[in-house]
């Protein structure tokens, strides 16, 4: 299993009158064709994890490699392309572009990158789409969808430019069960089928007891790790 | 950079109210400076062709720029001198037949010499001062302004036997002379002789319906005791614009004071540019709130796409993408209030130029507004609304481009 981020010491901390401690000291690998589940109680810094694990945010302290490259060493053009080519963000909301079709949403990460012709990207949004079950709302927008289809459709966003790493940040949090367990198993494909690494924020525990790894925030720091988790007892109820 | 472009489209054409409203801000304002321009460069193009043809473009004339020097200034290295008369030199243009045929030789125009003296017209016991002005049937037409402008008669008739002269309709109603009548000219030499009136102008300028008459050169000659002295040579260029060289080469060469028309009417060009600086100060006033109008825009985009911008950002796009956009949504706003502008302003001016209305107290001068067809105004119009665009649209996008995505995503959440 190659390595294809890592964590050193990874700090931040937010710079206001009171400075806030969002995450402390967290040390991580995470390999090819992993499904980690990232779990803690509210405001133990678990999506400011994946936000820094995502280079949408800079440690204040700490190394994280992507693929053996320092993110610290990049400027702001290499770190937007390695979002572009690399990483699929999926968040609780949908956060679809509310003015472009389904199709269109998609296509977006493939026009920026650019390295498809119009009529492939058209093609590959199409099928991305048809294989997440939305075959027949390639040309609706977002507000004529509903929460769980909105989802699959931020799913196939990501899965745009093929990128070997999903970060999900609560991807199931405001659906309905049904939904949520459908997005679940698309993630868990994409993990099984096609050898992506997930990393999902979740307070589901059940959830998460069925990904392959779990890793614990409490304040911030890492407390446990643990590889095909057993439940723990958690002072927070799953989410159901 | 078409993917940017396509966002940009659908962000502003998703606002359809408010876009049009900026976009007619930039059309009002684009419209207005042209219209504006048209009509303030109309009114000195006009002006300025009026000071063109009514005057000479070149005016050689008997006079010296500084006093003439008095040979013992010359001669001794201090000299003081008092109670100076000098000779009465009645010559006028020293040599006139050489000066003219050199002239001949080169003006890119027309020349014609006159003699003009001072005088007084006199008839039926009314008197009238005047310019007694000599002139050569022949050559004055083709420098003269008046050649259109007369009522009856012409130059031509001066030549036509005994003694005759035109003059002015109002000089002649101040009189109560008609054509045909004969009136007294007194030269300031005293003399005295009658004239016959041939032929009446009216050119609108009152200083010269008035106060001109005009003789045969040798009539001037006579009357005014100078035998074949001229000292005023009037000159009309082909290009108004060569004047003041011309003018230097013939103050050079003759040693009289030769003067050009942009020297002659030096204060009102330079009135004229401060005039132009006004202009393109309120055009440029326009244009910053126009300015305005789309900087309100683009920061209302700015603020309720915070969250897109967020998206995209953390979909890969960079800070530059983002400023590209939101420019481009004003520039965008800008090129379509411009391109309704230009019809806007066309409209304008084609209406401006058709209005009519009366100048004269007597009802005979019918006048239309003086107006510039240029595409300069147009050019110049749109680079205001372009450029205070791409800065109303880098502004907010600058500040939205910068926001941390993860602020936005986590205050979502």
């Amino acid at each position: 299993m190659s390595t294809l981020v890592e964590a050193k010491g990874l700090t931040r901390i937010l710079e206001e009158t009171v400075p806030v401690t969002l995450v402390k000291d967290v040390s991580l690998v995470i390999g090819e064709r992993e499904f980690v589940a990232v779990t803690g109680p509210s405001g133990s810094g678990k999506s400011s994890l994946l936000y820094l694990l995502g280079l949408l945010d800079r440690p204040t302290r700490g190394t994280l490699t992507i693929r053996d490259r320092d993110t610290d060493l990049m400027d702001e053009h290499e770190r937007a392309a390695t979002r572009l080519a690399n990483i699929g963000f999926v968040f609780q909301f949908h956060f679809l572009l509310p003015e472009f079709t389904a199709r269109e949403n998609v296509e977006i990460p493939m026009r920026r990158l650019g390295r498809l012709g119009r009529d492939e990207m058209r093609e590959r949004a199409s099928e991305l789409l048809a294989a997440l079950g939305l075959a027949d709302h390639l040309d609706k927008r977002p507000d004529q969808l509903s929460g769980g289809q909105r989802q699959r459709v931020a799913v196939a966003r990501a899965l745009a430019n093929n990128p070997p790493l999903i970060l999900a940040d609560e991807p199931t949090g405001s659906l309905d069960s049904k939904s949520s367990e459908q997005v679940f198993q698309i993630l868990e494909r994409l993990v099984r089928e096609q050898g992506k690494t997930v990393v999902a924020v979740t307070h589901d525990l059940d959830m998460a007891s069925r990904m392959d790894r779990r890793v614990d925030l409490i304040d911030g720091r890492l407390t446990t790790e643990t590889e095909k988790a057993t439940t723990r007892g958690d002072s927070e109820a799953p989410e159901t | 950079m078409r993917l940017i472009f396509d966002i940009a489209l659908t962000h502003i054409s998703g606002r359809g109210r408010q876009t049009i409203v900026a976009m007619l801000g930039v059309a009002v304002g684009v419209g207005f400076s042209i219209a504006m321009a048209a009509l303030m460069q109309g009114g000195q193009d006009d002006f300025v062709r009026q000071l063109v043809d009514t005057m000479p473009h070149v005016q050689v004339t008997d006079e010296q720029r500084t006093a003439r020097r008095q040979p013992a200034e010359d001669f001794f290295d201090a000299a003081a001198i008092s109670g100076l008369r000098p000779r009465d030199d009645r010559r006028g243009i020293i040599n006139p037949t050489a000066a003219l045929s050199w002239l001949d030789g080169w003006i890119p125009g027309r020349f014609a010499a006159t003699l003009k003296a001072q005088g007084v017209v006199r008839y039926s016991g009314q008197e009238v001062g005047a310019a007694v002005i000599g002139i050569d049937p022949q050559a004055e037409p083709r420098v003269s302004p008046i050649i259109g402008d007369f009522k009856a008669g012409s130059f031509a008739a001066l030549a036509a036997g005994g003694n005759n002269v035109v003059i002015g309709d109002t000089m002649a109603r101040r009189l109560g002379a008609g054509l045909g009548d004969t009136i007294t000219a007194v030269s300031s030499e005293g003399l005295t002789r009658r004239f016959k009136i041939v032929g009446l102008f009216h050119t609108g300028t009152t200083a010269r319906d008035e106060g001109e008459a005009y003789v045969l050169q040798k009539n001037a000659q006579i009357l005014s005791a100078r035998p074949n002295a001229i000292n005023e040579i009037n000159i009309k260029l082909n290009d108004p614009n060569a004047a003041p060289p011309v003018a230097r080469r013939i103050e050079a060469e003759l040693g009289y004071k030769a003067v050009a028309w942009q020297e002659a009417n030096e204060s009102i060009l330079e009135a004229l540019v401060v005039r132009n600086v006004i202009m393109y100060t309120v055009v440029a006033a326009i244009m910053l709130v126009a300015g305005f109008g789309i900087f309100n825009i683009i920061s209302t985009i700015t603020h309720e796409k915070a969250r897109d911008i967020a998206i995209m950002k953390s979909l890969g796009f960079t800070e530059t993408d983002m400023r590209i956009l939101f420019v481009l949504e004003g520039v965008a706003i800008a090129t379509a209030g411009t391109l309704i502008g230009w019809a806007l302003g066309l409209a304008m001016v084609y209406a401006l130029s058709l209005v009519r209305f009366e100048l004269s107290a007597t009802g005979q001068e019918m006048t239309r507004l003086p107006i510039a067809w240029s595409t300069l105004h147009y050019a110049i119009a749109s680079a205001f609304a372009l450029g205070s665009a791409a800065v109303a649209g880098y502004l907010p996008a600058r500040r939205a481009a910068r926001a941390n995505p993860v602020d936005i995503i986590r205050g979502a959440t």
